[in-house]
Parts: C-alpha cells; sequence; structure tokens
C-alpha cells in the first residue's frame, strides 16, 4: 500500500476545489481482555482512514464537502476527491467558516513512517498477568480488566501548504479484583504511552489491599457526606466540563458558562488555587500540538481550523475561570481570540499530599474509588449524575474503618469546585468513565464538602 | 424491492473468504470465520438552520476469528487481497497461540445449521443516500426553519444520521451469508434563553431512531411535521411550568420514555455475558444471575418480555448474526418471572440455555471488532385488550405522565436507575393538569417492574430505540429497537432536579 504522505499529496494533486484539506489516520492497536483470571478476547487490528475536506468560495464564505474512507487501495482516492467535491458544490455556506490555516514553521518529521504497535507491545505484560492471576487464586480473589495500546499516525495537508504530522500513542491497562464470592470489588486504571511503566503486581496488591479494607462493611444512608475524590473519579467529573466549554454556547447563554447578561469568565469558581489546563507537550500526556477535526462541532471544533497549531492554555487559573473553547470561526465573528480545544487536561492546586495522607487527615468522610455512568441531568447547572463503583470506604480518625454501600450521586462538577476545601498532588490519573475517548489528564485528589450521594445504590 | 449494492457485490467477499479460511484451516483451527463488511454513515447537524457539519464516512474491513486449540484468536485489516485475508488468519492463529496459556477451559460453540449462500434485506422504502445531499439538508433546514419561527423558540440544533451497513459472513462450516440494512435517525431540539435571567431550556422530538429509509422523514411510521407544529407551545408551556415537589407519585409512562428503561433495567441485565463476569470490569455485571433463572420475580405478573432480531423496522433485527445463527424471537420474562438470556454460541454450548442452541445475539459494530453478545430488540408485550394512554391516566389520583427519553443512568448491577424525560404532565384525579419541570424518577429495578398495575393495549405500543448502545472493551456501539406499551406504575421515588443540585 502507498505512504500516507503520498496519498496526501496526491489527493491534494486531483483536488479541483477553491482549498482543500486531507487527513490520513492510521492505526493499529492490540488488546487484551480478561474475566474470572482468564483471557477472554483478544486481537489486533490496522485500519487506515482518509479524510478529503473541499471548499468552494461563495461571496465571503464557502460550502463544505467532507468525506471519509477507509483506504486499503489507492485507486479509490480520486473517487474519494470528487464525492468531496461533490458535496461541497450541492451544499450551502457553512455556519463555522474560517479561511484554511497557512503554512507556518514548526518541526515535524513529515517523512518519517507511521509507527505501528502489535501484541508483541504485551510480551512482559502478558507473563506478568499471568502470575498475578496466579497469586490471585491463591488469596481467593478474581482479576477482571483490559489492556490496550492503539497508535495512530496523523498526516494532515491543506491547499495552502501545510504539512504537519503526529504520531498518537495510547494504552491503557484497568484491573478490576473482586473476592471469590463477588461481594467485594476494587478497581484500578492507568494511562501508559508504551507499556514500560506498568508494573502489573504492584497494581493487583493495591487492589487486595482494598478488598481487605472491604472486609468490614457498613451500611450508611443517603445524604451529603464530606467526600475524597480520588484522582480517576475528578478526571470524570471534570472531563466532562471541559466537553461542555464552548464559549459560543456561553455567549449565547446556552450553557453552564453562561450568566445573566454573559459569561462566567473572570467569575471565581474555586477558594483553592486551582489551575485547569490543556497542554499537548505535557510529559506523558502527549497529544497533538495542532488541530485534527475530521466533523465539525461548531460548539467546539471546527474542520476549517485543520492544522492551526493548539497553544497551552489556562482554562481556570487560580480558581478564576479563565477562558472557554473558541473556534477561530467564532472567534472572527465575535471578536475574541481562539482557543483550541486540545486532547489533554491537567489539574493542579500546588498540593503535596497524597490519598493516603488525605485520609489520615479526615475526621470523618467517604474516599470514592471510582465513578460509573455519569449522565447529564440539567445542562444549565451541568448536574450530573452516576454511581459510585468497586469500593467507597468510611473513613474515621484518620483511617478506613470499612466499605460502605455504593450511592447514586447528583453534582454539579462546578458547583462542586467551589465545595472542594483540599486538593492533594495532582498525578496522571486514567477517567474510567470517559478514559476510551479522553484517556490523557492529569488530576489531583479533591476533597469535598457536602458531596451529594443520592440514593443507595445495591450494586456491590 | 431492495437489492443489496452492487458496489458491495463487487468487492471479492468470496475469494477473501475462501483464502482466509482456507489458511486458517492449514494451521489446525478447529473453526474459523471470515467477515467482509462495509458501513457508510452520513450524519449532518444544523445550528439555527445553518449547516453546521454534513460528514460522509464509510468504513470497510475484514476479519478473520478463529478457535485453535480450544483458544479465541481475532486479526482484522483493511488488506482487501487474498494475501491480505490469509494474513489475518495467520495473525489470528497466533493470538489464539498466546491466548492459549492465559485461557481457561477450552471454547466450544454450540452447533447451527448450515445456511449456504443466503442473502436478508432489512425492511425500507427509500435509502436515504440515493436520496439528493442537497435534499436532505434542504428538508432538515426546512423543518428546523419553521421550528425557529415559534414564538420563544431563540436556537434549534437538528442531526441526522443514516447509515447503510453491509456484512457478508462466511465460516469453516460453509454458512455464508450476505445482508444488508438501512437506519435512520432525526432528531430537532428547540431551545428557549432567558438572557436577563440567565437561564435556558430546551425540548427535543420525541421520534426514534429506527429500521426505516427516507420515507420517516416523510410521514411513514412518525409525524415529524406534527412534532414540529406543536414543540414550540409544549417549550413554552415547559419554561412556565412548576417545579415538581419530590416525592412518591404513580407515574404513567409514555412508550417515548419507556423504551429506554426497558433497555437499561432489562436489556442489559439479561446479557448472559454480563450476568457470568465477562464485562465485570467494564459494563458491569447483572443482579439477575444464571442461579435465579425461572425463579427470579423480576416484576408483576402483567410483565412479559421478550427478546427478538425480526421484527420489522428494529434496528437490531437482521437475518443472520456475526456466528452464522439465524435470528428468532425468544422469551426472557415470562408473566413477571425471569425464564431467558441472551446468548451467543459459545455460553449457548457452554450453560445449555435454549436447547443448548445460541438465540442468536452475536454482533459486531465493524471489521475491525470482534463479535459479543449484544442486545437483540428487548421489547415489553402490550395486553391484548389493554387500556389505551388516557383510560391508564384516568386510573390515577395524584400522578405524573411521562414523555421522551433524556437524562439516563443506572448502576453496574442494574439495581438502582434515575431517568428523566422531555416532557412531564401533572396527573390529578386521572386528568391532565399541566406541565412540570425538573423531574426525575429513580427505582431499583425489581421494585420499579414490580409496582407495574397494567400494560397498556397494543394501539398504545410504540417501538423506540437508539443508536449508541455501548458495551465491550474495545468500544462497540450498537443499534437496538426496544418496543412497549404505555404502562402504569404506582408509587415511584420522584426527585426534583433543582434541589438534588442544590439550588
Amino acid at each position: 500500500m502507498s505512504r500516507p504522505q503520498d496519498i496526501v499529496e496526491r489527493a491534494l494533486g486531483y483536488s479541483v476545489a477553491d482549498g482543500c484539506v486531507v487527513i490520513v489516520a492510521e492505526t493499529t492497536e492490540a488488546n487484551l481482555r480478561w474475566a474470572g483470571n482468564g483471557l477472554t478476547t483478544n486481537g489486533q487490528m490496522a485500519s487506515r482512514s482518509v479524510t478529503v475536506i473541499s471548499t468552494m468560495t461563495r461571496g465571503e464564505s464557502a460550502a463544505i464537502g467532507v468525506v471519509t474512507r477507509t483506504l486499503g487501495d489507492v485507486q479509490a482516492l480520486q473517487e474519494l476527491v470528487r464525492a468531496s467535491e461533490s458535496a461541497a458544490r450541492d451544499a450551502d455556506p457553512a455556519d463555522d467558516y474560517a479561511p484554511l490555516v497557512e503554512d507556518y514553521p514548526h518541526d515535524d518529521d513529515w517523512e518519517a513512517d507511521s509507527a505501528t504497535t502489535g501484541v508483541e507491545i504485551f510480551s512482559s505484560f502478558a507473563p506478568a498477568l499471568g502470575e498475578a492471576f496466579d497469586r490471585s487464586r491463591e488469596r481467593s480473589e478474581l482479576q477482571y480488566g483490559y489492556a490496550e495500546h492503539q497508535l495512530t499516525s496523523y498526516f494532515i495537508g491543506t491547499s495552502t501548504g501545510l504539512r504537519r504530522r503526529f504520531d498518537q500513542r495510547d494504552g491503557r491497562v484497568q484491573l478490576n479484583a473482586k473476592s471469590d464470592d463477588l461481594t467485594r470489588s476494587a478497581w484500578a486504571g492507568v494511562h501508559t504511552e508504551d507499556f514500560s511503566d506498568v508494573d502489573i503486581a504492584a497494581l493487583v496488591d493495591g487492589l487486595h489491599t482494598r478488598l481487605e479494607w472491604a472486609r468490614n462493611r457498613i451500611d450508611l444512608p443517603a445524604g451529603r457526606y464530606e467526600t475524597i475524590l480520588p484522582p480517576t473519579a475528578v478526571a470524570d467529573l471534570m472531563t466532562y466540563a471541559y466537553w461542555k466549554a464552548s464559549a459560543r454556547d456561553a455567549e449565547e447563554g446556552r450553557n453552564v458558562f453562561s450568566k445573566a447578561g454573559g459569561t462566567r469568565i473572570g467569575d471565581q469558581l474555586s477558594d483553592l488555587p486551582l489551575t485547569i489546563r490543556s497542554d499537548p507537550a505535557a510529559p506523558g500526556l502527549t497529544c497533538p500540538p495542532f488541530e485534527i477535526v475530521v466533523a465539525s462541532d461548531g460548539a467546539l471544533e471546527s474542520v476549517f481550523d485543520n492544522g492551526a497549531p493548539i497553544a497551552a492554555t489556562d482554562w481556570i487559573a487560580d480558581g478564576r475561570l479563565a477562558e472557554l473553547v473558541r473556534t477561530r470561526s467564532w472567534a472572527a465573528k465575535t471578536g475574541g481570540q481562539p482557543t483550541a480545544f486540545a486532547g489533554n487536561l491537567i489539574i493542579d492546586a500546588g498540593g503535596t499530599a497524597d490519598l493516603d495522607s488525605m485520609i489520615a487527615t479526615t475526621a470523618r468522610g467517604l474516599l470514592v474509588t471510582s465513578l460509573f455512568y455519569i449522565r447529564e441531568v440539567d445542562p444549565q447547572s451541568l448536574l450530573l449524575t452516576g454511581l459510585t463503583r468497586d469500593g467507597v470506604y468510611l473513613v474515621e480518625d484518620g483511617k478506613v474503618v470499612g466499605a460502605v454501600n455504593n450511592f447514586r450521586f447528583n453534582e454539579s462538577p462546578i458547583d462542586m469546585l467551589s465545595r472542594a476545601m483540599e486538593a492533594g498532588r495532582s498525578v496522571p490519573a486514567l477517567s474510567r468513565e470517559w478514559g476510551d475517548y479522553f484517556s490523557r489528564t492529569a488530576m489531583p485528589p479533591l476533597r469535598i464538602r457536602d458531596f451529594n450521594m443520592s440514593t443507595v445504590s445495591a450494586a456491590s | 424491492m431492495a437489492q443489496i449494492d452492487p458496489t458491495f457485490l463487487a468487492l471479492p467477499a468470496r475469494r477473501l473468504a475462501d483464502a482466509a479460511l482456507g489458511r486458517a484451516r492449514e494451521l489446525g483451527a478447529e473453526h474459523a470465520d471470515f467477515r467482509l463488511e462495509r458501513i457508510r454513515v452520513a450524519s449532518f447537524n444544523l445550528r439555527d438552520a445553518q449547516l453546521e457539519s454534513a460528514t460522509d464516512t464509510e468504513d470497510v474491513g475484514l476479519a478473520v476469528r478463529v478457535v485453535h486449540d480450544g483458544a479465541w484468536g481475532f486479526a482484522a485489516g483493511i488488506d482487501l487481497t487474498p494475501d491480505g485475508a490469509a494474513r489475518l488468519a495467520d495473525q489470528a492463529v497466533a493470538t489464539a497461540r498466546m491466548s492459549k496459556v492465559l485461557s481457561k477451559d477450552p471454547v466450544v460453540l454450540a452447533p447451527e445449521a448450515t445456511y449456504s449462500d443466503v442473502t436478508w434485506i432489512s425492511a425500507y422504502e427509500l435509502d436515504p443516500f440515493d436520496v439528493a445531499e442537497a435534499d436532505r439538508v434542504g428538508r432538515l433546514t426546512e423543518l428546523s426553519e419553521r421550528l425557529m419561527a415559534a414564538d420563544g423558540v431563540d436556537h434549534v440544533d437538528a442531526h441526522l444520521t443514516h447509515v447503510l451497513e453491509n456484512k457478508f459472513y462466511a465460516d469453516s462450516s460453509g454458512t455464508t451469508t450476505t445482508q444488508q440494512r438501512v437506519r435512520l435517525q432525526p432528531q430537532f431540539t428547540a431551545v428557549q434563553v432567558d438572557r436577563s435571567a440567565g437561564a435556558f431550556s430546551s425540548m427535543r422530538t420525541l421520534a426514534s431512531p429506527t429500521g426505516r429509509g427516507w420515507e420517516y422523514l416523510n410521514g411513514v411510521g412518525c409525524d415529524l411535521d406534527g412534532e414540529i407544529a406543536e414543540l414550540g407551545d409544549l417549550l413554552a408551556e415547559h419554561v412556565k411550568a412548576p417545579s415538581v415537589e419530590a416525592g412518591r407519585y404513580d407515574l404513567v409512562v409514555d412508550p417515548t420514555n419507556l423504551w429506554l428503561t426497558i433497555h437499561e433495567s432489562i436489556g442489559h441485565a439479561t446479557e448472559l455475558d454480563r450476568a457470568l463476569g465477562y464485562e465485570a470490569a467494564y459494563a458491569g455485571t447483572s443482579f439477575a444471575t444464571p442461579d435465579k433463572l425461572g425463579a427470579l420475580v423480576y416484576g408483576s405478573p402483567v410483565m412479559n418480555v421478550t427478546g427478538d432480531r425480526v421484527v420489522d423496522h428494529g434496528l437490531s433485527t437482521i437475518g443472520y448474526d456475526d456466528e452464522g445463527v439465524r435470528t428468532q424471537e425468544f422469551d426472557i420474562i415470562r408473566d413477571g418471572t425471569l425464564v431467558g438470556y441472551q446468548l451467543n454460541r459459545h455460553m449457548a454450548a457452554q450453560q445449555g440455555h435454549n436447547g443448548g442452541r445460541s438465540n442468536g445475539c452475536a454482533f459486531a459494530d465493524a471489521a475491525g471488532h470482534i463479535p459479543l453478545q449484544r442486545m437483540p430488540n428487548v421489547s415489553l408485550k402490550p395486553a391484548p385488550n389493554g387500556a389505551s394512554t388516557e383510560e391508564l391516566i384516568s386510573g390515577v389520583e395524584r400522578g405524573i405522565y411521562v414523555l421522551g427519553d433524556r437524562s439516563w443512568s443506572i448502576d453496574m448491577q442494574r439495581y438502582n436507575f434515575q431517568f428523566t424525560g422531555q416532557r412531564f404532565f401533572k396527573i390529578e384525579n386521572g386528568r391532565l393538569a399541566g406541565q412540570l419541570r425538573d423531574v426525575a424518577y429513580q427505582a431499583t429495578t425489581t421494585d420499579f417492574w414490580g409496582s407495574m398495575e397494567a400494560v397498556g393495549g397494543p394501539d398504545t405500543y410504540v417501538l423506540g430505540g437508539a443508536f449508541n448502545c455501548g458495551k465491550g472493551q474495545p468500544g462497540q456501539v450498537a443499534p437496538v429497537s426496544h418496543g412497549c406499551p404505555s404502562a402504569l406504575f404506582r408509587s415511584v421515588n420522584v426527585l426534583n432536579t433543582k434541589s438534588e443540585g442544590g439550588r
């Protein structure tokens, strides 16, 4: 099959549109899945998709055609370009029109081959997992979980002369341990770029500790509790808030960042010195430093912005809402500055305490392991519902005294920030709920006052 | 009468299948199956009647799955050549070898008849891909503009996704199937913004996603024009409606809302792979464990639930599943008692349910993914001479009539759920008495279904559904329908979502 660089050049060569963007994404991935101390499914996959975006000028704006195909056969390329042009020719002017991004200096190695992965990435992980199964059998525990490595090489070319490429490396491990009577359960998850930093034995031992904590079972009623959210749960809640951080929606009065007469930019959302930011260069969480958009979502991302650089941005600085996500089109219409949605999210309040020391300084409160099935209940307040999962622990006088029943919570991540009493040390954290789509996050554990555990769940 | 798309038939499916299955046989696989799939998706978003995005995406690929020395192996790719297909068989056997050391019991598949060279096409009139794009966008624009023109509507979001799915399947027993499905989902949301109060409200059309073609946009199977005509007034009434007082209420739940409660609290809970723990780390398990089959009282005696992949326009409906099993209808809950599970061939053989035969619930959402046990259309039966919705309402002194799905969430064992909706009407002394807002209903699955006093008649029955049912790792998305009548539930816990948010 031809090289992606050649596909980009050839497609741009075929184009007779007023403007053209070609995006090639080459993906390879491998995965292992297990349940009850045995492997269940596995696989490896390779794919290549080509997106052609054609623009046709219409006065001050342009119409657009966006067509994506899996391309095993380069003969289909010309037809793909024509399909994109024909869609653009028939279309009305696009709502999110902005001029295509012009070429600018950068350090990408355009000619480098695509990076690939395969099951061999698990060559030391798989035996370690087998040993973990053995150890779990000895402890009368069961292991469930999933490991995945995915590598995507992106190539973008535009008719304005820009060429950019990026290799995205993403791996994830999720572990769930249960007692063999299935009454006690614990979970851990990590993001990794290459599996070299995954210590499966340590993760499994950590889960064992939590299963031991759960030997003492305590029933608590629904109510508002001082609650320690671990980094993964903070990632669950704040990633959702990030997806809703559209400047356009806020300025149109239709999201949680709107207020009477304007937006909440400048408002103090937390008394803690919280910074919430994105930075494509963040070590261990690297993501594309330029925009790759195959479908516009007018509130957050626009295909017209393909190739535009993504700068590090503070969304919240010192607890104050500093910025919202703004496409180039919306920025031009409103006189604002474009601020691109980036593929990672980092929260830091300068805290140094780890989870253990936050437990040690708790008089009485709940410690959550992870959250599940999070859905928006009220977009106005960004009230979210969901459940605690795989371990809620009662902490008294600085010690975990046992496992509590699970709860359904109803909480808004934005309101919650105003009740954040303490932030611990920010660490890489995999969101359990959204890690399939957004896995690059670093979060501190947060201590929240009056977290709303709305009803009790019988699930264990 | 629709035909299989000739451009799909032009792909060298049989040559690729022969190469892959032949190679797997040479390598000693005791079972091998091959899929060639092409999935074409068009998606349109309009914001305030202006085109925000239009995309046309096609995924074509091939996959080989083997049972080798009792272990599963799977590989998928996009190289549509005999060499490429044979290479996938090599990779699948290689992954099976690696899995062997970590696997427990050898994989055995339930037997199934051989279907040589059969074809199946879903029930639709006009594939939307055969309608000019300008006409598709034109219809969305027209409906958006009409909704924008209504008093009190400040913004309109319109969305349409339609799919043409082609599956070719062949396996080492000699089954060969070629299938085609069409489905679409139109949605219109009206938004009202009160800038001086910093407040906003929205309401969406109730027309469900469906296994139909473009005719659905023109009044076949739903009435979008009628919905658009009344949505503005309904939103205006909603904005002014009083906030609900939290507490216990009788609920009459419309099929446009109840389908999702069925999906979450029955559909997922009766997936046997979940009940056996295969999804324990991700989608979760189920309270309805196999030891309770035939004994678990799931709900009241008026509750009868089936699984099927055969009903016309059902999103899960297909002729043969992704393991070559002919699709069926089967009982899940009879007179309130759990009597059946959703099965694939591996679990049917292992657990012996359904006489040791799969009931056809294997599905992969693309060539790149392994078939999982996925949900059939799981539907609640109406009462043959059952009441109309108005008659159900007339039997309620103090209650709420719930329409349309919105927010949904349920725990990992399918006990505790919480749902909101698009609109809620107060019921006073058997009559509707205006809208309420900020309503969520919350219950434990068996309590809720146990409180179901009556199901409506066949005239109240509607097939609802979703395009986006998620399961598995790597994640897969499946379309599925749920038919149900209106139904009456006594004394359900209702929350006020404003006070839940501390406001």
